[in-house]
């Protein structure tokens, strides 16, 4: 099991339990499906008037959504005070791919209606046939391109 | 929007967010690994969250009428259509070239993971794109008798 598992399995299955509980809290609280690509577009209802951003779903979802995000971050700072004793950590992946790779995947998660967290947790969550196909989708071709890139050298 | 909403989404955030950090999500290199087939991990990370949400999705509702805040508990149903799969297939690829999708690209900016801001960037001007497209599509032909 080691070989598959370098990094044991303890800190993923805890970290997976949380981000669970907390797709589970909005949803108690607030009654709020909590995927995450759609901040991408409803922010941009703020500052276009492109009538596919002044969508009642994007203009009336668009300050909990931003709510949501800070929260992600103060998330990560908690994290960075507490268990990594302050210690922060900076990706080596060349910035063209993180921003080429951003660019597809913001695009791709906006015109699938969801991504890792919407179709991966929630619409799997809720056994939604499109979201699970969707995910098995997008696990092939990340698998393919990241195969690819590692073939032709990229770390 | 009440402040108790907006509350309960920072709280929300916070906890996802760290979640996302514990479990080493905001490091694409982590992310990339599981792609390559070189540590599983990931899947426990997806199988975890999923279990947790199935669980409170199917059964929460016959518990509470409805949130603790009130209103309903929206449901989301995805499509089937083209751009579900086409749109899925295309952020694979971006997923797979970068090791970012959008939850961590945010959640890592908490741990100085500032790299991360090229691919919120590219993400922003994806989801542009995406939306400047879909107006162009619906907007009447002229002439269009709709």
């Amino acid at each position: 099991m080691h070989q598959f598992f370098p990094n044991g399995v303890g800190t993923y299955l805890i970290g997976g339990l949380l981000i669970g509980s907390a797709v589970s809290f909005a949803f108690a609280m607030a009654g709020l499906v909590t995927g995450m690509s759609t901040v991408f577009s409803s922010s941009w209802s703020l500052v276009s008037r492109l009538p596919y951003f002044q969508q009642d779903r994007f203009v009336s979802s668009c300050r909990w959504r931003l709510a949501l995000a800070a929260g992600l971050v103060l998330g990560g700072v908690l994290f960075l005070f507490t268990v990594a004793h302050g210690v922060t950590f900076q990706t080596r992946i060349p910035g063209w791919r993180l921003a080429i790779g951003g660019f597809i995947a913001g695009f791709g998660a906006r015109l699938s209606n969801g991504c890792t967290s919407g179709h991966g947790i929630c619409g799997v969550g809720s056994l939604q046939l499109p979201s699970i196909l969707a995910v098995v989708i997008f696990l092939v071709t990340a698998i393919i391109t990241a195969q690819a890139v590692a073939t032709l050298g990229g770390a | 929007m009440r402040a108790s909403t907006l509350i309960v989404c920072v709280l929300t955030g916070v906890l996802f967010g760290f979640g996302l950090a514990y479990s080493a999500m905001v490091k694409p290199e982590v992310v990339l690994s599981f792609l390559r087939f070189q540590d599983f991990g990931l899947l426990f990370v997806l199988g975890a969250a999923v279990v947790v949400t199935g669980t409170t999705y199917r059964f929460l509702p016959r518990l509470l009428a409805r949130p603790v805040l009130g209103g309903g508990f929206c449901s989301h149903p995805s499509q089937m259509t083209r751009q579900t799969l086409g749109g899925a297939a295309l952020f694979g690829i971006g997923w797979g070239l970068s090791g970012v999708c959008p939850g961590p690209a945010i959640a890592g900016l908490g741990v100085g993971n500032w790299p991360l801001l090229a691919a919120i960037a590219g993400m922003f001007a994806g989801a542009y794109l995406q939306g400047f497209l879909a107006s162009a599509q619906s907007r009447p032909i002229p002439g269009d008798a709709r």
